[in-house]
C-alpha cells in the first residue's frame, strides 16, 4: 500500500498510490442500486459501442481505469459524463453488467458539486431546463431552446437556419411560445424538492 | 375495454401534438381508456438526473406517488414517450431493488405529504401495451385501410428497449415488436438496421455537429433501404429527425427528404381514421407525397414564409425608369 507506483496517467497527475480506492467506493456509493463499478475488467465495448465517443476527451473506459487509480480532478475535469446520450448501448454490452449510463450521471453530479465542469454548455442545458420544472412543475421547450441558442449556441450567426425553424414550431406544431401552466399541487413539488436537496448536500 | 392510468409527458402538450391526437384516437379504436394522472409533473427528461441525483428521483416519484393514489382498478401506468416510460420505470426500478434508497426517496416525497410503494405500479410504453395486451390479431381485425405499397422505416430508439428493466421487449438492440405492428397494418417493412441507434437526443442543444451526426446516420440508412417514411414512437426522436433534418441537410450538404411521423399516426390511417384528425400536416418533412403514393390525402400545412427581406440601405424612392421602359414596380412577385 505505501509503494507508489507510476501507472498511465497524463504528465500533470503525478504518481498516484495503486489500490486508490476511496474514489471508486465513493462513486459507487454514490449510484443507485448496485452499479457493479468495481467489476470492470477494462475490456472496452463501452466506448466501442459510445454513439459519442468520437466528441469524448477520455473513453468509459479509460474513465473506469482512472476511477481506479484515484484520478479525481482528471475524472471529474472530463468532458466524458456531459457528452453521454444516454442510448444506454453500453449498459446493455457490458459483460459485467456495470449499469454505465447512471454512473455517468453519478460522475456529473460529482463533478458539478465540486466546481470542476469545464465547459457549461451541457450543464446550463440542464440547469434551465429544470429551472422551467421547478417553478411550473413542466419542462418548456420553446423557453429553453431560445435561452440555450442565446448563451451558448451563437443563434445570432445561426439566425437564417433558426428562424424557419423556431417559426414552424410556433405555426406548424402549435407550440406555445409562453411558459406552461403550472400545477395544482406546485407547493407540495416545491416543498419535496427541498427537502431532497438538503438530502442531496448532507 | 382495458383501462390504463396515463402519464403523457410535457412534450405531448407542446411539440407533439400529433403524437397526442393519434394516440386517442387509435386508442379509442382499441376500446383502451387512458385516465391521465391529475396533476402529473415532468419527469425530468434526461436533465435533473444530470444535476442532482435525489431531487431527481423524488420529481419522478411524485407522479408514481401520484398514480398510486389515483389508482382504481388498474395498476398499470402507460407512458407513450421513451424518456419518461424510462425514468417512470427507473425510479420504480431503483426504489424497489434498494431500500435504504427507496426510503430516501420517501423522506422526500413525505415533505409535500405523498408516499409511494416500490413495486406497487407497472409501468409501460403504449407499444408495449398495445403488442401484448391488445394483441396483433385484435389489430389486423381493426384495420380498413391497410397501408399496403407503403415502405417503413420502424425506428426504435435507445430508451424504450435499453435498459429493459422487466425483460418487455424482444431485444435490446434489434427488437421486432413495432416490425410486426406495422407488418399488421399492411405495411411493407424494412429490415432498419438501425432501429435502435440514438437520434441524437438532447445534443441539438449541446453540440450540434455530433447531433447532427447522429441524424444522419439514420436517415440515410432509411433512404438506402428506400423507406417512404420513419416512424418514431418517441417525442424527442420525431423532433430530432424532423425539426433538424433541415439543419441537418444544411450542414452535411445533403438534400434527404424523409417523412417521420408518430407510430400511431399510421395505426390511426390504417384504422379508417381521417388524416386531419391524427395531426397530419405538423410535420416539418411533408408526409404529403409518401401517403399520395399509397392514394392517402394527407393536409399540407403552408411552410412558414420567412418575413419579407427588407431592401438594404435608407428607404429610397424606387429608381426612376429610363425612356422607353415599361414601370411594372410591385407587379413581378404576383406574375410568378
Amino acid at each position: 500500500m505505501s509503494e507508489e507506483v507510476i501507472v498511465n496517467s497524463p504528465p500533470s497527475a503525478g504518481p498516484v498510490k495503486h489500490e486508490d480506492l476511496a474514489l471508486l467506493n465513493q462513486v459507487a456509493k454514490l449510484a443507485p442500486g448496485d452499479s457493479h463499478l468495481e467489476m470492470c475488467i477494462q475490456c472496452g465495448t463501452c466506448g466501442g459501442s459510445c454513439p459519442s465517443a468520437s466528441a469524448m476527451d477520455h473513453t468509459p473506459r479509460a474513465i473506469f481505469a482512472m476511477l481506479r487509480a484515484g484520478m479525481r480532478d482528471e475524472v471529474l475535469k472530463s468532458n466524458t459524463p456531459w457528452m453521454c446520450v444516454s442510448c444506454y448501448y453500453c449498459t446493455v454490452r457490458c459483460p459485467q453488467d456495470i449499469h454505465i449510463t447512471d454512473i455517468m450521471y453519478t460522475l456529473k453530479n460529482m463533478s458539478l458539486k465540486s466546481k470542476m465542469v469545464q465547459d457549461s454548455t451541457a450543464s446550463d442545458f440542464s440547469r434551465t431546463f429544470i429551472r422551467y420544472v421547478e417553478n411550473y412543475g413542466r419542462s418548456f421547450e420553446i423557453g429553453l431552446a431560445g435561452i440555450q441558442n442565446v448563451t451558448h449556441l451563437r443563434l445570432a450567426t445561426r439566425l437564417p437556419n433558426m428562424a424557419p425553424m423556431a417559426l414552424g414550431m410556433l405555426t406548424k406544431k402549435g407550440m406555445s411560445p409562453f411558459p406552461p401552466k403550472r400545477i395544482k399541487g406546485m407547493d407540495g413539488l416545491k416543498k419535496i424538492l427541498k427537502r431532497a436537496k438538503e438530502m442531496e448536500a448532507a | 375495454m382495458s383501462e390504463y392510468l396515463f402519464y403523457p409527458g410535457c412534450s405531448m402538450e407542446s411539440s407533439a401534438k400529433a403524437y397526442y391526437h393519434s394516440v386517442m384516437s387509435v386508442c379509442k379504436t382499441m376500446d383502451i381508456q387512458l385516465k391521465e394522472i391529475d396533476d402529473w409533473n415532468c419527469c425530468g427528461a434526461t436533465e435533473y438526473l444530470s444535476l442532482e441525483l435525489t431531487p431527481a428521483y423524488a420529481l419522478i416519484a411524485r407522479n408514481l406517488a401520484l398514480a398510486e393514489q389515483q389508482a382504481n382498478g388498474s395498476k398499470t401506468v402507460v407512458a407513450p414517450c421513451s424518456a419518461c416510460y424510462l425514468n417512470l420505470s427507473k425510479a420504480d426500478h431503483y426504489m424497489h431493488e434498494n431500500k435504504a434508497f427507496g426510503e430516501k426517496i420517501n423522506t422526500a416525497l413525505a415533505a409535500g405529504g405523498m408516499h409511494y410503494d416500490p413495486g406497487e405500479l407497472v409501468v409501460r410504453h403504449l407499444l408495449d401495451v398495445v403488442i401484448n395486451e391488445i394483441g396483433l390479431d385484435k389489430i389486423k381485425e381493426k384495420v380498413v385501410k391497410p397501408l399496403t405499397g407503403l415502405r417503413v422505416a420502424p425506428y426504435v430508439g435507445c430508451m424504450l428497449p435499453r435498459p429493459d428493466y422487466n425483460n418487455r421487449y424482444s431485444d435490446n438492440e434489434h427488437p421486432y415488436e413495432l416490425d410486426d405492428l406495422m407488418r399488421a397494418l399492411g405495411a411493407e417493412v424494412i429490415d432498419f438496421p438501425l432501429k435502435t441507434a440514438c437520434c441524437g437526443g438532447h445534443m441539438t442543444q449541446i453540440g450540434p455537429g455530433t447531433a447532427f451526426e447522429l441524424i444522419r446516420r439514420l436517415i440515410s440508412s432509411a433512404d438506402d433501404y428506400k423507406a417512404d417514411v420513419l416512424v418514431a414512437l418517441c417525442p424527442m426522436c420525431q423532433m430530432n429527425l424532423d425539426a433538424f433534418q433541415g439543419q441537418m441537410n444544411g450542414y452535411f450538404h445533403t438534400n434527404y427528404h424523409m417523412p417521420i411521423l408518430f407510430f400511431t399516426q399510421l395505426m390511426g390511417l390504417a384504422f379508417g381514421e381521417k388524416p386531419e384528425n391524427l395531426g397530419f400536416g405538423s410535420e416539418f418533412v411533408s408526409a404529403h407525397e409518401a401517403m399520395k403514393r399509397i392514394g392517402i390525402k394527407t393536409p399540407v400545412l403552408e411552410p412558414t414564409k420567412p418575413a419579407a427581406k427588407k431592401p438594404a440601405g435608407l428607404p429610397m424612392p424606387p429608381p426612376r425608369p429610363r425612356s422607353g421602359e415599361k414601370v411594372n414596380i410591385g407587379s413581378e412577385e404576383a406574375s410568378q
